[in-house]
Order: C-alpha cells, then structure tokens, then sequence
C-alpha cells in the first residue's frame, strides 16, 4: 500500500512500487487530466506538482511519491497561483489542440509560485516542455500575463 | 492537380476505392486490410454550386437548438487545435443571426449527410480545405435555419413572415416589440420543411464574420478538461499494450514465454496480431510492462520483410541514381531544350529531405466495444470517420451500419490521423476486442509510435536553370522523385494521365513565377513497403518549396541579383504576389538581406521565399544568425493571402503553429533507420524543436478576394527556404540537405 495526497484527499493505492506516478493518477485515480507523452520525461506532458515543485510524473514511481503532496490539474483552480496562469491561459488563447497544455500550466505554475516575477531565463529554464502545435510564443505571453497580475 | 484535390478526386464516385494498396497488405502481412474499399458513391457533379451545396439545407442533421437557446452543431469537421468547432459555428451564427458562444460543437458520426466536400460526396480533415470547402454549406445551412424559425414564429403570432426579422437568438416583431426566443421556436421550425434557396446576407453585413471570436475550448484545454481518444473509458475495458515487428513486415510466429506474462501482475491475455503482439491486461501500465518482456519468434510468414540493409541514404541512393530518368511531365511551357541549348549559362543543383515524423502530442489509442444487439462501437483519433468505418466493418466482418466511428478532439494530427493501414491502432482494438470477448483500449507507446508512423517520404529533386547573358532566366527545369502518400494509399490509378503524384510535387508545381520554357516532371520511385508513408502538414510543400525557393536563390546568386528584386521581376505578370511580396517587406521594416550587425552585436542576415500552398498565397521572410556551427532563428515575417477570411485570430495563430513546425522540420527532424529498424523512437532521438529555438513570429493578413483559400498548412513552407537563404546571405553555405542539423555552419 501506497499512501499519498492527491488535490487534498489522501488515497491508499494498492500498486506495485515502480508503477509512474501517472498511471496510478490516469488509471487507479481516473484523473486523465495528466498526460502521457513520451514515457521517459522528455516531452514534460505529464507535468505535476509534487510538494509544489513540478515534476515529470512519467518517470516518479509511485513509492518516489510515497507520503507527498501531488496536485493535478484537475485541482489548478484551487491553487492561487494556479488559477491565475489558468486566467492567463484562456486569456492569450494559448492551447490549440491542448494535449501539451495540462503539463504546461503545471510548470508555469510552479514557476510562478516560486519566481513570481521570471526573468526571460528563468522562464526558458522552467518552460521546456514540447508543444508540437508550437504554441510556444502564446504560452510566453500567457506567463508574462500571470507574471504581471502577481 | 493539388494534394487535398487528388485526394478528394482519388474518391471516385462508381468503383470501389482500395484505400490500402501493396504497401499496407505487405506489411500487415495477414490480409486483414486488403480490399479495404468504399462503396461507390452517388455520382458527383462537380462545379455545380447546388450539388455542392446538397446536404446545406438539412438542417435537422445539424443543428438542434434546445430550449435554453443552446445551438448544437454537429460538425463534419474534426477538432484538433486548428480552431475548427469555432470557425463553423462562425459561419454559422453569422447566417442564423445567433451569438457564437452559444453553440456546441460535436464532430458529426459518419455518413451521406455530412460529406460537404467535393459535390457533397467527401469528407475528411485535411488539406486545410475545411472552412474553404464548406464555407456556403454553413451559410446556406444557417440562412435556411433562420428562415424556418422565422416561418414557426410567423405561424405561433399569426403574422406574416415578412413582418418578422431575428436579433441575435431571437426572432422579433418590432412594430408590436414582441419577441420569440430560438429556444422557444426550435421544436416547431425543425417539423417545417426546410426551404431551398434562402438568400444569403451580403457580406459587407457580417457581423460575426470576420471578427477575432475566441476559440471555444481553450478554458477546457487549460484545465485538463478536454477528453481525447487516449482518455476514452467505456465500461468493463481492458487496457492492451502492443510491441510491432522490429523490422516491418515480419510476423510473430510464437510468443515463447506467454505462460510466465500470464502470470504477470494484472495480465489478462496475450495476442499475436498481424506484425504485431499484445498484451490486454487490467492497466495499461500492466500492459505495457508485459508485452515489453514477451520474447516473440518473429518471421516471414507473408509478404516482403523491410531488408536488413535498408537505411535512408541506402533509399537516397536509389533515388539519386535515377536522376536524370525521363519523368512524366507535370508542367511545362516552351521548348526547355531549345531554351537550355542556347543558354549563356546553366546552372544545376540537387537537394534531398528526411523521413518526418508527425510526433503529434497525443499518442495512438483506439477503443473497441462490441454489444450485445451485434454493433460495434470504435473511439478513434480520425480525420476521415467514413473511411474509418469501414476498415473498421471489414476488420469486424460486420456490416458498416452495424459499426458506429466516435471521434474525439485530436492530440495533434498534421496528417497523422487518415487511413494508413499499419499505421492505424483500430484494427487491432477490433482484434482483441473480438479476442476477450471484452471491450478494450488499445494505446501506442512512444516508441512504437515513432516506429509505426506513416512518414512523410524522404524525397530528392533536381533542378537546372539556364540564364542569358544578362542574368535572366531563360529556362527552369525541376524534377521530382520518389513515391508519395498518394501513390501509397490511393494507387498509381488515381494520379492522372501521365501519372504525377501530387503529394511528392506539389512546390516543385504550382510556382507563381513565369519562366519562357519550363520543365517539371516525376520520377517515380518506389519506397518500401515496409515504410509507411504519410501527408505531413503541408505535404509535398514541405519540402519542395525549400527545393524550389532555396534553387531561385542560387539562381539569383548566379546571376548577381538580389533574391528579393529577382523574385518580383519573376512574378511582374502577377499583382497579386507582388503584393504579397510587398506586404512582407514592409511587415519586416523594408527589405534588407544583409548580413548587417543586430542591437545585441550578432551578424545577421534575411531571406526571403514564397509559396502557394492549398490555394493561399503566402511570403516569408526570416532573419537568422549562426551560433557555435547552429541557425538561430530570430524573427520569422509571414504575410498570407487566403483570399478571404473568416477568423483572422485564429489564421494567425495557425501561423504561429505553421511557422514551429516548418522550422522545425528544417533544423533536426528526421526519422533514422539501423539494419531495417527505426532508431529515432522517442523525443530523445526526433528531435522536434523545443521553447528555446522559437523566433518570434510577425504576421499579416492580406485579403484580396481571390477565392477562400487554406490557413491551417500553408505557413509552413516558406520557412525553411527563408532560412536556408538567410543562411546563404549570412556564411555563403548553401544547404541543400535537410535537416540543417546536419551541416555546420561557419561564421558567426
């Protein structure tokens, strides 16, 4: 038994210790939110908080993220500065076909959390998932916004 | 003849259409998708404007506004971030005289009433032919949506229709000031018959379009909301896993430790499927860990296994070697070898271009359900649901009005999602469904993923111009060579007489640029079989406009002439490019091709190219510096003429999208094969680009009324071209082989 909080609930998973912090959030939890991409932490998709730092939950096995706080995207509405990145996402239109997105408000989220004013490095430095439809320069101007509203 | 024309053309009304020719038999092996066909179609009348306009009047089909004034649309039309449940719903509004965040926009199931291409007889997602070629349907549609709940409103206040007019939603009776809201009538207008020929507004009267509506799931997408192929959860499902052939073409004769993944945890079943294994088990994850641990004898049961030596410069070779191989003509003008004979000079060139990947975000999955009462239901990312429907009925061995195609927002697609085959997760959800009697989910890894993709074909062409003594172009000859995703899927018939596959010449033809004698022709060579080949946005643009432009560079080198003054003497014949040309010179602040030395001390320098891509007019300039042998890409200038517009908003962020993808393309993508077997299977090996090499990307809309062109693809082929001449102006290197990655660049 596995034993972490996901979005404020605590859960007791009956999962083998090696399985992703993804699958057990898709498939034990059903929060589908988080995505799949690549498997091996490349593409960042599957971007989640844990303990508020964001983390390629593909490559986390479960018994990694034994006893800590996960926060999903299903829960970004109720993270303060999480709401406001969601604000500035709608408000710069910057998904398009939006498979990237959830792992993309995730590390802007923690970005922000920790560094609410970025430097363009810092952003580079946080901001590396991949967006195949290249949304790159709207997903900037959505961060300056929520940078701005900080 | 254009890719979305040959392929909507390639669906022939009164024969069959083998959708799966060699190529795909071969390397499924088993048989399961030969003779995939469609029905025959009910004859087309092509340039008809009301056979195109057949299914605008059903109205029934499309819309259901419900009471609380929600209008439902059914959208032929598959989401995939190009904004297109938006843009219909525009159209739309705009004729029905409603307010476009008041519709709901689902993708329609397969069938007769949703075919709004090509006379009414095809659908698909592609060829950014969308909002183009169904553009009068939803006007027509809404302006007959309109007038039925005028004529229910005109019967509930005993008024004739004529003293009634709608306000956004509403249809009033401004003389008494009474109101009657859409929600209120839906019931009674949709029992009326729809009326035909319902004029439509003029178009200086268009409120809703032409104006920058948000799209309308951007909050869904920002919150994880949306739900996608790979998240379909159906009641009971197993979760299956797959591992294909290492080598195309091969079959799995025996798993030899299937008892020991039985006993894996949460293991199901172990299946052999044509060039494929899989596991079904209670997670995918059990799934996937299990089938990666099955050892399987593979073999050559049926059909040519991809060859141990195959690799892309083994395929480049064979390419090469039939330069100069008469081609079948595409177009020509003049006597090219009179022309050339009395050149003052002749200047040649040879470029090539890898295999790509789509490596859309989403990775493959397909649901399968078989019911009680003997339907089948298939969840399946699919940018056609008819053809779906039926491979889907022919793997099933059901008839296709037993087989219901559900399409979900798609991850991604840029082509990835048509009928390819082996390429497709579908038939074997349908296999293993049938297998465990149980309704499974199918998922791609990665890795399988890159390794099963339908390509964009590695592709070679050459070129020869011949120049007069002054410098001008007396003679263009250009060839192409290869096999394309038309010959592949659609067969060597369906490419015209003589036979020129579009999807390997389009940007080699089609050129604005007038030259006295001209030559273009295909070579056509076949790729193996055991290499799927795919439309890869903007297909056979892709690479050949950064052929062609890149080639009218060295041209213009040669003759000592500036590539931008030289491309406007080219095109003195057309306003319309000049215009465009224009348009992007002053978007740029004024041509300048340098190399001249930016604010931040780097040397820079410009180029410039042009492209007509799926009847848009688009020209590109970008400025580029070199760091540590790399292109970096500082500002990319488009401007783009798709004739007339409905969402400028969105036209430009499919700019933005073209542009990332085009440029990414050109600095490191490339599928890369080892003895037969795809070595580039994750983002660690295809590199598609990331963050940190995004230009920034300035654009402008020019809307000359010429006809409704695409906006989805077309951004994407000048890029390459304009940085490979950027490139040029900047270190002389000219690159005439994609990726850039692969050519270290001097200067600094």
């Amino acid at each position: 038994m596995i034993e972490m909080n996901v979005n404020g609930t605590v859960h007791r998973l009956d999962v083998e210790d090696d399985t992703p912090l993804l699958w057990v959030l898709r498939e034990q939890l059903g929060l589908t939110g988080t995505k799949y991409g690549c498997g091996v932490a490349q593409c960042g998709a599957c971007t989640v908080l844990v303990d508020g730092e964001a983390m390629r939950s593909c490559s986390l096995p479960a018994e990694a993220a034994a006893g800590r706080t996960i926060t999903t995207i299903e829960a970004i509405e109720d993270h303060p500065v999480g709401r406001r990145v969601v604000e500035a996402w709608v408000e710069a239109q910057a998904p398009q076909c939006g498979y990237c997105q959830s792992g993309q408000v995730m590390a802007a989220t923690a970005l922000l959390a920790a560094t609410p004013k970025p430097t363009p490095e810092e952003v580079g430095a946080a901001m590396t998932n991949i967006c195949r439809c290249g949304t790159y320069n709207a997903i900037a101007r959505a961060i300056g916004l929520a940078a701005e509203r900080a | 003849m254009r890719t979305e024309d040959a392929l909507a053309a390639a669906m022939p009304p009164g024969r069959p259409v083998n959708l799966s020719r060699r190529g795909m038999f071969a390397a499924a092996g088993a048989g399961l998708f030969l003779g995939l066909a469609l029905p025959a179609r009910t004859p087309r009348a092509q340039g008809s404007a009301a056979a195109a306009l057949r299914h605008a009047t059903k109205v029934n089909a499309y819309l259901r506004i419900a009471p609380d004034g929600k209008i439902h649309l059914q959208n032929p039309f598959v989401e995939g971030g190009q904004g297109i449940d938006s843009a219909v719903a525009q159209i739309v509004a705009e004729e029905l005289d409603a307010d476009p965040a008041g519709f709901v926009v689902a993708c329609a199931p397969p069938g007769e009433d949703f075919r709004v291409m090509q006379g009414g007889n095809v659908r698909f997602t592609g060829g950014s032919f969308s909002v183009r070629s169904s553009f009068a349907h939803f006007r027509t549609l809404g302006a007959t949506a309109r007038a039925m709940l005028i004529e229910a409103a005109a019967t509930r206040l005993a008024l004739p229709a004529t003293a009634l007019t709608t306000e956004p939603g509403r249809v009033v009776h401004r003389e008494s000031a009474r109101a009657l809201t859409y929600g209120e009538l839906a019931e009674a207008a949709a029992a009326l018959t729809p009326p035909v020929n319902v004029p439509l507004k003029d178009p200086a009267a268009f409120r809703v379009i032409g104006r920058r509506v948000p799209r309308f799931d951007v909050r869904a997408k920002s919150t994880g909301k949306v739900t996608y192929g790979i998240d379909v959860k159906v009641e009971g499902m197993l979760l299956a896993a797959v591992v294909h052939a290492p080598r195309a073409g091969a079959q799995p004769a025996a798993v030899t430790n299937e008892a020991a993944l039985r006993a894996l945890p949460g293991v199901h079943s172990v299946h052999r499927l044509p060039g494929a294994v899989a596991v079904a088990a209670d997670t995918w994850w059990h799934a996937k860990k299990a089938v990666e641990q099955a050892q399987v004898a593979w073999q050559a049961l049926a059909g040519p296994v991809m060859a141990e030596d195959f690799s892309p410069a083994a395929m480049l070779d064979r390419l090469k070697a039939a330069a100069g191989t008469p081609g079948n003509t595409a177009e020509e003008a003049g006597d090219l070898r009179v022309a050339l004979a009395g050149a003052a000079r002749v200047i040649e060139a040879e470029y090539d271009a890898p295999y790509l990947a789509h490596a859309q975000m989403e990775p493959p999955s397909a649901t399968a359900r078989f019911n009680d009462d003997g339907t089948l239901d298939v969840w399946v990312p699919n940018q056609a649901p008819d053809f779906f429907l039926a491979t889907a009925a022919r793997v099933a061995q059901l008839e296709p009005a037993k087989v219901r195609i559900h399409s979900p927002p798609l991850g991604g697609f840029f082509g990835r999602h048509f009928a390819y085959g082996s390429a497709n997760a579908h038939p074997q959800a349908i296999l293993l469904a049938k297998a465990t009697g149980r309704p499974v989910k199918v998922i791609w890894s990665r890795e399988e993923e890159f390794a099963r993709d339908a390509y964009r074909p590695l592709t070679f062409a050459t070129f020869r111009a011949g120049l007069d003594v002054v410098g001008d172009v007396v003679a263009l000859q250009a060839a192409g060579y290869g096999e394309g995703p038309m010959t592949r899927h659609f067969g060597a018939a369906s490419l015209g007489n003589p036979p020129v596959d579009a999807s390997i010449m389009e940007g080699l033809t089609g050129k604005p640029y007038r030259f006295a004698a001209k030559r273009v022709e295909f070579v056509p060579v076949p790729h193996p079989p055991g290499v799927n080949l795919g439309f890869w946005r903007s297909v056979g643009h892709s690479m050949n406009d950064f052929f062609f432009e890149s080639f009218l560079d060295e041209i213009a080198h040669a003759a000592n002439k500036d590539p931008f003054a030289f491309r406007m003497a080219l095109l003195a014949h057309s306003e319309r490019h000049r215009t465009l040309l224009n348009a992007v010179a002053e978007l740029s602040g004024g041509w300048r091709r340098g190399p001249f030395q930016a604010p931040d001390g780097t040397r820079r320098a410009r180029g410039v190219a042009m492209a007509s891509p799926f009847g848009s007019e688009v020209a590109t300039i970008a400025e580029a510096s070199v760091k540590d042998g790399e292109v970096v890409v500082h500002d990319v200038w488009v401007a783009i003429d798709p004739g007339r517009i409905v969402n400028p908003r969105t036209i430009e962020e499919q700019v933005q999208s073209a542009v990332a993808i085009g440029l990414s393309s050109a600095l490191a993508e490339e599928v890369l094969f080892e003895r037969g077997e795809v070595t580039t299977r994750n983002f660690d090996t295809y590199q598609v680009m990331r963050r940190d090499r995004m230009p920034r990307v300035h654009v402008r809309i020019v809307e000359s009324g010429a006809p409704m062109g695409g906006v989805g693809e077309p951004g994407t082929p000048g890029v390459p071209p304009a940085v490979a001449n950027a490139v040029f102006a900047l270190t002389g290197q000219r690159m005439r082989s994609l990726p850039f990655s692969k050519t270290r660049l001097s200067g600094s």
